[in-house]
């Protein structure tokens, strides 16, 4: 017994003292005072203890810049841009640095430490990524397999997203599922109307999110969303467009067309061809069918593949009526939404037409 | 002869050339291989390496022999030495901040990398069984540290020749040539073996 006990004590000890070394160095060297942080310009601004590094004191603060290595300088994804006070380039962020980077003030978060004010800049994503705790407002059975669900934000609270984004929708335990699980869906809703989240949710047989979506869920719920996120949403140039989607691949489109409403953007011509079995699969037809009266540059082109009956849409698969429309696409852009299959049989048939494939955007749903 | 009565100068000498910590022992491998890409960071960190040794080196010796053995606690070295290099590691890392940014940024930068490394822990654990007096020890960490810096200098010298110079086949690019290189050097130190023993 005894031998056990000294060798707790004398670790203890030993530890014990080391830990009060550290605490008196810290007080003395590395204590460097309240510093501010000004993040984007006065966008936001936090008053931290200074002495950390630049990534562990912005994730204090909930500010998350992606790190793969946890801080130890071996993944070089948590670049940011320091404007004033990150000191000089230091060489364990040289490695991962381009020139281009380098003349542009970008450094590494985590081995930036943070020992006077310092001004910085990072995407407007991570700062706009927030969790909310919505309540839905209404339940809408478009289809037979599609629901559309309208989320309230919490009293005065607004999600800014860019168009063609999406979000986590997290379940809660039900039936056997004991877990919180989360699922993305696209937002459907314009980014003006920032006071809720629409999304298009598909029911996956035994998926557990739809199925807790179908069968759980009812108005007047509370539900939590984290969002927004993605790198699917309209490029800023003056290109025409050409969309496809299918099933709920429709949500982002539907979300950047009336961005292009709000925005004011009627010089680029954009087409949205929407991929459907039969005539049942099509909801949001009387909107898309309005906007394009009121609005000359928009196109709606549903197209049904297996439905034979008298019906004023496009008739074949997808991919032969985009072909059927359109002769040279060298100009275009294009922005694909749906299933793995439907876009990568898209994608042949637009850079078989000349389309760069660095312009055509997708988000595969799987 | 004794151990006790060997000359630190001697095993200084010795932990530089025969018993070299990395050629011989093949101790502190990863930082090795990964900074002996660029000859100033290896400088650099050979100098943090030399630093960290050097001084580590009798702290150890003092835990072991007035801590460690008085209650019979040898087994517990492992986890006595780590602590002890993490926090002085740290301490001096925060001294050479607030001191000197140019002293940071050459040498400062690297202690964090170090913190875990092999060879330091190493070093302490090799004085231990060699049985060394606390002057011994400190020509020893000296020498331990000046050895590394001495090989990883030598690997960054041809690695950056190489680069220039010579073309190597895809599959040994990188960490597998070095690693070759690094086995030539290291039979070329067994040439030193037989002028100096210490152990």
């Amino acid at each position: 017994m005894t031998p056990i006990i000294t060798a707790v004590l004398v670790l203890s000890a030993l530890s014990g003292i080391l830990t009060l070394l550290l605490l008196v160095a810290e007080f003395f060297f590395a204590s460097y005072g309240e510093c501010t942080i000004d993040v984007n310009k006065g966008e936001k601004t936090f008053k931290v203890e200074g002495g950390a590094s630049l990534l562990t004191t912005l994730a204090g603060q909930k500010l998350f810049l992606p790190s793969g290595c946890g801080g130890r300088g071996s993944c070089g994804t948590c670049k940011c841009r320091v404007l004033e006070g990150g000191g000089p380039l230091l060489p364990t962020e040289v490695p991962y640095l381009n020139d281009e980077e380098k003349k542009t003030d970008v450094r590494l978060s985590c081995q930036v430490k943070v020992r006077s004010d310092i001004k910085i800049e990072v995407p407007e994503e991570l700062l706009s990524i927030k969790e909310f705790d919505t309540v839905i407002e209404s339940i809408t059975d478009f289809t037979h397999d599609i629901k559309g669900l309208r989320f309230k934000l919490p009293e005065g609270e607004t999600i800014r997203f860019k168009a063609g984004q999406f979000a986590n929708l997290f379940s809660r335990p039900y039936d056997d599922v004991r877990e919180e699980t989360s699922r993305a869906y696209s937002i459907s809703s314009a980014p003006s109307d920032n006071r809720a989240i629409e999304l298009v949710i598909r029911y996956v047989p035994n998926g557990m999110v739809t199925t807790y979506v179908f069968k759980h869920l009812k108005e007047g719920d509370k539900v939590r969303l984290i969002g927004p996120f993605g790198e699917f949403f309209l490029r800023d140039t003056d290109r025409e467009i050409v969309c496809i989607a299918g099933g709920s691949g429709l949500a982002p489109i539907r979300s950047i067309i009336l961005d292009m409403i709000d925005r004011g953007i009627s010089n680029r011509k954009a087409t949205f061809f929407f991929g459907a079995v039969s005539q049942r699969d099509l909801y949001y037809v009387e909107e898309f069918k309005a906007i394009e009266k009121k609005h000359p540059w928009f196109r709606f082109v549903p197209a049904l593949s297996k439905d034979d009956s008298d019906h004023p849409y496009e008739k074949g698969i997808i991919t032969e009526v985009v072909a059927r429309n359109y002769g040279d696409m060298k100009e275009l852009e294009a922005y694909l939404c749906g299933s793995p299959g439907m876009i990568d049989a898209c994608v042949k048939v637009l850079t078989g037409k000349g389309m760069p494939i660095d312009r055509v955007y997708y988000d595969k749903f799987s | 002869m004794d151990i006790q009565n060997v000359h630190p100068f001697i095993i200084f000498f010795a932990a530089i050339t025969t018993n070299n910590i990395l050629l011989t022992n093949f101790l502190g491998m990863c930082s090795f291989l990964a900074v002996s890409k660029d000859l100033k960071s290896s400088l650099g960190l050979g100098a943090a390496v030399i630093f960290v040794s050097t001084f580590t080196a009798p702290i150890n010796w003092l835990v072991y022999h007035k801590l460690l053995v008085p209650y019979e606690l040898e087994y517990l070295q492992y986890i006595a030495f780590i602590v002890v290099i993490a926090a002085f590691v740290q301490i001096i890392e925060m001294v050479v901040e607030r001191v000197s940014t140019l002293l940071y940024l050459t040498l400062g930068i690297f202690l964090p990398l170090i913190t875990v490394n092999c060879a330091i822990l190493g070093c302490a654990l090799f004085l231990v069984i060699r049985q060394y007096t606390f002057t011994q020890s400190i020509a020893y960490g000296l020498g331990a540290g000046t050895g590394w810096a001495l090989a990883i200098a030598a690997l960054a010298g041809i690695r950056a020749r190489m680069e220039k110079k010579s073309k190597v086949i895809p599959e040994l690019e990188g960490a597998g040539i070095a690693l070759v290189i690094t086995g030539i050097i290291a039979m070329a130190f067994i040439g030193f073996s037989g002028i100096v023993r210490i152990n």
